[in-house]
């Protein structure tokens, strides 16, 4: 059942990404920045609060006043900022749900992903009493409408002596000291919130917490737009002796608010909870079958420290040495954090397919898919390829081309395969190209496996893709499930232009058929390159 | 061709705000009926003890230790409130409103609205707050005109031993 509702979930999320691909590119797609934009809306938020703070007035009697006095006498820089508070936080609404579902859609909430999954919980809650604390300070009708059905779900709660709802029920009632309250809530939660943003991700290497710049300066360009055209208004005084009948509701902030009419405030609060719950425990529902996790092989790792650069899980750390070779560290994995994705074999020097062992070992490895595994499935596969182009697809498990036989090595991210691997296919005269076929690019499963895998190829980043690997063999396909046919074509597209290639020259010393040859007894390397 | 991109995806970004932007307040809810009014009946009041205090004697006072020594002993617990509303001589509300807190030492509440349309009303409110059982302790009746979206509270003023209409 949540199999299915992810299933199609994931659908309709690919079929928004194509076109918000293709308008923004892979690196400006707003869906691809969901968290980053949360981020951004809310120092936008912070920022004009404390503007709006300057001329706010917390006492009960001139809140209303000094929130008109900065709505139209001063519209131009104050107005302008009270529509930034609200239509931001409104958007961070909109960016926090979007987030929530792409990555239950992506199916990246369980496993060791449980952490982020989980601690976004408190982050909807603070989120949301923070939104609805800032309708209760305008104090006009609709802050009525709110303090009035806030305090009387609150009432529900046995935890009041005097029902709070009281306090709005008639003039006189109501004190500032209760307001000032009100203004104290409204900073302090969303400095907790903060304080949970960070903790959300706290277990994420390189998380992104600021949009791509042109991306941040459209979104602030179309906020003034915006708040100039439609302006943020109030609606009229508050009058506690009459019903705030009709309200323009915040959708996004308030939508179980009229529940309340048709429920009783239990219920609510029982749909409340059994929400929490269930995205609470969602992680276990079932929980994620996880391979063994990376281990590390100390005779061949200097603790150099790619793997842990490169990890996007932060499940690798460098530790002091526990063996007695010439190196201070070694690299240390954290079982609990492994999401054995294999980006940290493809990161080790050591992991080189021309090793000459009777085992192939790497300073870093998957117990359940060793790179001499990967080896062997190269050589295999490559058995099988004919013709003139032969063209061999390393393919990540999450992309289009997964689904592929014959003439496909599926890897659980293509960042595992090293660059070595490349050099390793072509010198041997294994295959005449190399697909890398990948999740969707603004979509990458293990959210760094795109971005490390180009810069590899481009000599940007340790392990470098050797400057004596002809580059117009190699191609990469970043295409998600739903773009199968295009992957398809980009590949056959490929065939036929490595098909029409003069011959190759690189050549490897060894000859073609050493890998899957029996292995010889005499190791060529001892440590880590 | 990069300007006219650049200008696609300002009009698509501008486009989500906006769409962002009217549902922050649109569309408008209306939580009663047009020409209707709300009766609220709420008050916080504590009804008489359980029982009637106890005067201890010497040697009970002589038991307790010398800080807690008090001269009588009475429960703690109150009784339930009986409450009951008629609007236009039809009964709209009862309830036995049981003592707030773990102890049930605390005053009962209540905090009841009914929507009813505009115009005059007969409210009648009774209240029983002591160990009687027929009758009331507190009762008044009048006849309200209820405006358009006017919120009517009919509350309980311990200090005067009344309901008041406001």
């Amino acid at each position: 059942m949540i199999g299915a509702i992810r299933s199609v979930l994931r659908t309709g999320f690919a079929l928004i990404e194509q076109p918000f691909d293709r308008l923004f590119g892979p690196a400006l797609n707003p869906v691809a920045q969901l968290g980053a934009l949360g981020f951004f809306f809310f120092w936008i938020v912070a920022v004009s609060g404390i503007y709006l703070f300057i001329f706010f007035n917390t006492g009960i009697e001139r809140a209303y006043q000094s929130v008109e006095y900065i709505t139209r006498d001063h519209w131009f820089h104050a107005g302008v900022m009270r529509s930034f508070h609200r239509y931001a936080s409104d958007l961070m609404v909109v960016m926090v749900a979007v987030h929530l579902l792409r990555e239950f859609a992506y199916d990246r909430y369980r496993g060791v992903r449980w952490y982020s999954w989980f601690t976004g919980l408190p982050i909807i809650w603070l989120l949301y009493v923070s939104g609805i604390t800032g309708y209760w300070l305008v104090w006009d009708r609709l802050a009525q409408y709110v303090a009035i059905v806030s305090s009387e779900l609150l009432d529900w709660l046995p935890i009041f002596g005097e029902p709070i709802a009281r306090n709005f029920i008639s003039t006189g009632t109501l004190t500032s000291r209760f307001f000032s309250l009100m203004v104290f809530m409204h900073v302090a939660v969303p400095l907790f919130l903060l304080f949970i943003m960070w903790v959300h991700i706290l277990r994420i290497s390189r998380p992104k917490v600021n949009p791509p710049r042109a991306l941040a300066l459209m979104s602030l360009v179309a906020l003034v737009a915006v708040s100039i055209w439609k302006p943020a208004i109030s609606q009229g005084s508050v009058d506690l002796a009459k019903v705030p009948a009709e309200v323009g509701l915040d959708w996004f902030f308030l939508p179980i608010y009229p529940l309340t009419n048709i429920w009783s405030n239990g219920t609510v609060w029982a749909l409340l909870g059994a929400f929490s719950l269930m995205i609470g425990l969602m992680p276990w529902l079932p929980p994620l079958r996880r391979a063994k996790p990376a281990e590390v092989d100390l005779a061949h790792c200097n603790g150099c420290a790619r793997c842990v650069e490169d990890c996007p899980y932060e499940a690798i750390r460098l530790v002091g040495r526990t063996d007695n070779m010439p190196f201070p560290t070694q690299a240390q994995v954290n079982p609990s954090l492994c999401v054995s994705c294999g980006i940290c074999v493809g990161a080790c020097p050591s992991s080189t397919p021309f090793r000459r062992t009777r085992d192939l070992r790497t300073g870093i490895d998957l117990p359940e898919f060793s790179l001499k595994e990967l080896r062997e499935k190269v050589v295999e596969v490559a058995g099988g390829l004919k013709g003139s182009g032969r063209v061999l697809v390393l393919a990540c498990e999450h992309g289009a081309a997964a689904g592929r036989i014959g003439d496909t090595v599926v890897l659980p991210c293509v960042a595992m395969a090293p660059p070595s691997l490349i050099d390793f296919i072509l010198s041997r005269d294994l295959a005449d190209g190399i697909v890398v076929a990948g999740c969707a690019e603004s979509a990458c499963y293990n959210r760094l496996g795109i971005r490390w895998t180009e810069q590899r190829f481009a000599a940007e980043r340790d392990p470098y893709l050797r400057a004596r690997v002809p580059r117009e063999r190699i191609a990469t396909v970043w295409a998600s499930t739903l773009a199968v046919s295009r992957a398809e074509r980009e590949i056959a597209d490929f065939a036929a232009r490595v098909a029409s290639l003069p011959p190759k020259r690189l050549r490897s010393p060894l000859p073609a058929s050493a890998a899957s040859r029996p292995p010889k007894t005499f190791e060529t390397e001892k440590g880590s390159a | 061709m990069r300007a006219l991109r650049l200008a696609g995806q300002f009009a698509v970004i501008v486009a989500l705000f906006a769409g962002v932007a009217a549902l922050s307040d649109w569309p408008t809810y209306r939580q009663i009926p047009g020409n209707s009014g709300v009766v609220m009946l709420t008050f916080v009041h504590g009804a008489d003890r359980r029982g009637e205090c106890r005067r201890l004697t010497a040697e009970e006072i002589a038991k307790l230790p010398p800080n807690m020594r008090r001269v009588q002993d009475c429960p703690r617990v109150r009784r339930p409130i009986y409450v009951e509303l008629d609007v236009d001589s039809r009964n709209v509300y009862q309830a036995s409103l049981p003592p707030t807190g773990i102890a049930g030492d605390g005053p009962s509440r209540v905090y009841q609205r009914f929507v009813l349309p505009a115009g005059k009303h007969n409210v009648a409110v009774r209240m029983r707050d002591t160990a009687r059982t027929e009758g009331f302790d507190h009762e008044r009746q009048e006849s309200v005109e209820l405006s358009p979206d006017q919120m009517f509270v009919i509350d309980y003023r311990p200090e005067s031993a009344s309901f008041v209409f406001r």
